[in-house]
């Protein structure tokens, strides 16, 4: 219904956590699009910080090369951290 | 009871049915119910604006004037030591009890109408809460020294439309321009000294009204040129809210809010 460019969200929780891709909303501008992403997805003290990105400057992967690009990963598992534990005292691995 | 259009707004000060009340009770009512009063009008765009981000933009402008309402209405209740809580300030007084301005009780209008009347009185707002500040009443000092970031994001939502809009299509400055003219008429009534103020000016309880005016200019006046849109110049000034006199506008909006609570007492869910 809107005709006004599409903009992508991202949200910094609290300092020391990165941005993290919340939704995406309707603006005429990106200021305006900071002020109602202000008001649609940080009204509940979800956020420190946001970004907003024009939706039409992302470039995405195509679901068609999903095989390529993710199938090799599955059975290289030499290349997780699993085999050592991790101390509780270290969070947000 | 109000000023119509060519007549000069001029009011006698005599009897206008309103409950006689304690000018510091008069004024923090005042303040409540100015908030509680725009809290209705902006609920009532909720599904009902443009876009979903300003239905919820609007609403959250609503909850927090509805929150700064709670507080003023509880501390008139405590002051005027009647028993009356905030329920019972908000939901069973006339419209002749109420004290706000008739800048907030205006109807919605279009889109334009509303951002008008938010952009002229959440800088009225703006400069009354950060004078209140230093209230001699710990109560009005701590919500104006909450509620003042609250308000300064609410002009400049307000804001940034006004320029959107004004400095936007041949249409859309039309509206605003026209949005402006009708609320105009209701700004003076901000900068007026409501009954007994000035005592309570002297006290360093209240904020002096006519004080706010130019700073409320210094603001508002260059948003509307970078808008490329015009002051208005009004024709006739509404008077009177503080008294309780009130544009028609009122009793039906207190119609629709308070007939839940009045038709089910006590009813809680």
């Amino acid at each position: 219904m809107s005709t006004e460019p599409l903009w992508e969200v991202f949200v910094r929780s609290r300092r020391g956590l990165s941005h993290i891709h919340v939704g995406s909303l309707h603006a005429p501008d990106a200021e305006m699009a900071v002020r109602n992403a202000r008001d649609v997805y940080t009204r509940r003290q979800e956020g420190v910080s946001i970004w907003v990105v024009p939706a039409g400057a992302i470039t995405a992967s195509s679901p068609d090369e999903k095989d390529s690009f993710f199938d090799p990963a599955g059975d290289k598992v030499y290349r997780h951290p699993t085999f050592y534990d991790i101390p509780d005292e270290v969070r947000h691995l | 009871m109000t000023a119509h259009p060519g007549t000069p707004g001029t009011w006698d000060g005599g009897s206008t049915g309103a409950t006689v009340l304690e000018p510091r009770v008069a004024y923090v009512l005042g303040l409540g119910d100015d908030a509680l009063v725009l809290a209705h009008r902006l609920g009532e765009w909720i599904a009902a604006a443009p876009q979903i981000e300003e239905d919820i933009a609007l609403a959250n402008i609503g909850l927090d004037l509805l929150g700064q309402a709670r507080t003023l209405l509880s501390h008139a209740g405590e002051l005027e030591a009647a028993g009356r809580d905030e329920d019972a300030l908000a939901y069973l007084r006339d419209e002749r009890d109420f004290r706000n301005l008739q800048i907030v009780e205006r109807p919605n209008g279009d889109f334009a109408v509303t951002t008008a009347r938010q952009l002229a009185f959440s800088a009225y707002q703006y400069e009354l809460y950060d004078r209140l500040r230093a209230s001699a009443d710990p109560t009005l000092a701590a919500v104006a020294g909450k509620a003042i970031k609250e308000v300064t994001y609410h002009r400049d939502h307000a804001t940034q439309w006004t320029l959107r809009l004004g400095d936007g299509t041949d249409e859309s400055h039309r509206r605003m321009q026209a949005g402006l003219e009708q609320i105009w008429p209701y700004v003076e009534e901000m900068f007026e000294p409501g009954p007994a103020v000035a005592g309570l000016v002297a006290h360093g309880l209240a904020a002096d009204p006519g004080l706010l005016r130019e700073p409320w200019a210094a603001y508002v006046h260059p948003v509307l040129t970078q808008a490329t849109l015009a002051v208005p110049e009004p024709a006739f000034h509404g008077h009177g809210g503080r008294r309780g006199l009130h544009t028609e506008a009122l009793g039906h909006l207190l119609a629709e809010m308070q007939h839940l609570h009045r038709a089910h007492p006590g009813a809680t869910w």
